[in-house]
């Protein structure tokens, strides 16, 4: 990866809606060089996808519980965690898995409308897995920070007007 | 004016001094509502945590009272290493170096320290509004020179030769320069250095802007030959550590003229206050990183200002540093605060007439692009929009 190519992915990781016209002035290029950049790093998968951050818990019941579940996991010969988290990660409710170091090996998210929907997961469909010994469930009780952003509304400009 | 029967109280000095254009413009756009506005000289980002929380631990801790005159001795170390790292020039944190409120106090010790009633002192502009007037206080006469778009605002130095006279003592320089961007290179600063030699010049130098350049490597006037021993160089933490309501900047110099500024400074101002001093140490410990990133976005958004200026036909040199961009308007027809007061009453978009930086100033405004990427967006459609309708 060159350094425009990490110039533009810097700026689309802060703000995925850039547009290729602004992205292309911001960084002193043409709007086709900016187009081509992001193509080939789409192609590549170096870019996965665009998504936005959402303050659901604003004006809608919809997807409000997050839950982290700490896996303990016992490793398949020849494919060691790769396979475990496969079958783990291929559940839609499931929003993100790590491999951790330390006393835990999987690190799961889980998103649901209810804990009680979230309880189901993993008690029906996480811990019956073969190779799961053991899950330690966290359910999020408040969003401060999330990918660098911070949610709440304290970040109006205050500076005053007109300065020399 | 002021007409009220105490105003005769007021010094003739005072009263000789006008306030700076720029007022007239924050009282005007402060009654506006959905401004945006390129009027503001300062960075957009607050400080950085690492630099708040330092503050924040210091009055924990208790450190609320006094420091030394010339500041925090661990901050002034901290310093003498800083400018070695970043521009290779040698001050002693001990004798040659004074911790002040903001820059421009230390551009008021240094010019008090040496400026005698009737003495003379280049001020180069356009240039920052409290140059001249600081010189006045401290009993000087400012002597502007003018710097213009086709030289990209560059002093030239038979300008200095024009403008000297036997009471001539003292050139203040600005690189980069507020409100023009304009960065002197090394070539420039060595043939301005020459004439600083021969007539045995004093030479004011603020670098509060010296992190913040783009293209070429910047250098530091006292690190130019001959120059470090007739330099006094005014710098802090307001621009590169988006620190400008900490007030807190410093000045280096020959041990001689830095005492007599401490001199002042210990009468005057007793210290800059602890807990900025505290969080200044932190910023150049730690703060570096956070300068980059900073100095990165400003370049980007130079970029697209820069950019839309040009399809608009507002002609613009490439200001190499600061977060200025200073378009000349002349092909408007309007004068510079006619265009910022159409602009700001037609489209809500505050700049700042060039007039208030000075004569030279007059067809240019000045637009600081550091403000958001969405917002720097709007504003330029807006400015397009209002050169259509003229």
């Amino acid at each position: 990866m060159n350094s425009t190519e990490r110039e533009l992915l810097q700026l689309i990781e802060k703000n995925g809606r850039l547009e290729t016209a602004t992205i292309a002035r911001l960084m002193g290029i043409t709007v086709d060089e900016s187009k081509q950049i992001l193509e080939k790093l789409e192609k590549e998968k170096v870019i996965l996808g665009y998504s936005a951050i959402i303050d659901w818990t604003k004006g809608t019941e919809e997807g409000a519980v997050t839950a982290m579940i700490d896996v303990k996991v016992t490793p398949k010969r020849g494919v060691g965690f790769d396979k475990v988290a496969e079958r783990i990660y291929r559940f839609p409710e499931v929003k993100a898995v790590y491999l951790m170091s330390g006393v835990y090996d999987l690190s799961v998210s889980i998103e649901g409308k209810t804990m009680a929907e979230v309880g189901r997961f993993v008690s029906e469909k996480l811990s019956t897995i073969d190779s799961v010994i053991s899950t330690t469930t966290h359910f999020i009780l408040k969003k401060y920070k999330h990918d660098g952003l911070v949610f709440s509304d304290n970040d109006e400009d205050k500076r005053i007007v007109v300065s020399p | 004016m002021i007409t009220e029967p105490t105003s005769k109280y007021l010094s003739n000095t005072v009263q000789s001094i006008q306030p700076s254009g720029i007022r007239r413009f924050f009282d005007l756009a402060s009654s506006m509502e959905n401004v945006i506005s390129l009027g503001v000289g300062e960075p957009d980002f607050v400080t950085p945590w690492n630099v708040i929380e330092a503050s924040y631990h210091s009055l924990e801790q208790g450190y609320t009272a006094y420091t030394a005159n010339a500041g925090l001795f661990e901050l002034r170390k901290e310093i003498s290493r800083y400018m070695k790292r970043r521009f290779g020039v040698t001050y002693s944190a001990q004798e040659e170096m004074v911790v002040t409120v903001g820059a421009s106090q230390a551009i008021d010790l240094a010019l008090r320290a040496v400026v005698n009633p009737g003495e003379e002192v280049i001020v180069v502009e356009p240039s920052f509004v409290s140059y001249a007037p600081t010189v006045t206080l401290a009993g000087g006469v400012p002597v502007p020179v003018n710097t213009y778009s086709r030289d990209d605002f560059k002093l030239q130095p038979e300008q200095i030769e024009a403008a000297v006279t036997e009471k001539t003592k003292v050139i203040m320089l600005c690189s980069p320069n507020n409100p023009t961007g304009t960065v002197l290179s090394k070539g420039d600063l060595e043939r301005i250095a020459e004439v600083v030699e021969k007539h045995d010049l004093l030479v004011i130098s603020d670098e509060i802007y010296a992190e913040l350049t783009y293209d070429e490597p910047y250098t530091s006037f006292p690190a130019v030959k001959n120059m470090r021993d007739r330099t006094i160089l005014i710098s802090g933490f307001s621009k590169a550590f988006a620190m400008t309501g900490w007030r807190l900047g410093f000045a280096c110099g020959p041990k001689a003229i830095l005492q007599a500024m401490l001199k002042i400074h210990q009468y005057t101002m007793m210290c800059a206050p602890t807990m900025a001093q505290h969080a200044a140490f932190e910023a150049l410990v730690n703060g570096q990183k956070d300068v980059v990133k900073m100095k990165e976005s400003y370049r980007q958004r130079r970029s697209l200002v820069i950019h839309a200026l040009e399809e608009m036909g507002l002609s613009c040199h490439v200001p190499g540093g600061a977060f200025y961009v200073f378009p000349s308007i002349e092909k408007t027809g309007l004068s510079s605060e006619e265009f910022a007061e159409q602009l700001l009453m037609k489209e809500q978009v505050a700049v700042v007439p060039g007039s208030v930086f000075g004569e030279s100033g007059e067809g240019h405004v000045r637009c600081s692009y550091a403000t958001s990427v969405q917002k720097l967006e709007e504003a330029m459609r807006r400015i397009d929009r209002f050169i259509k309708t003229l």
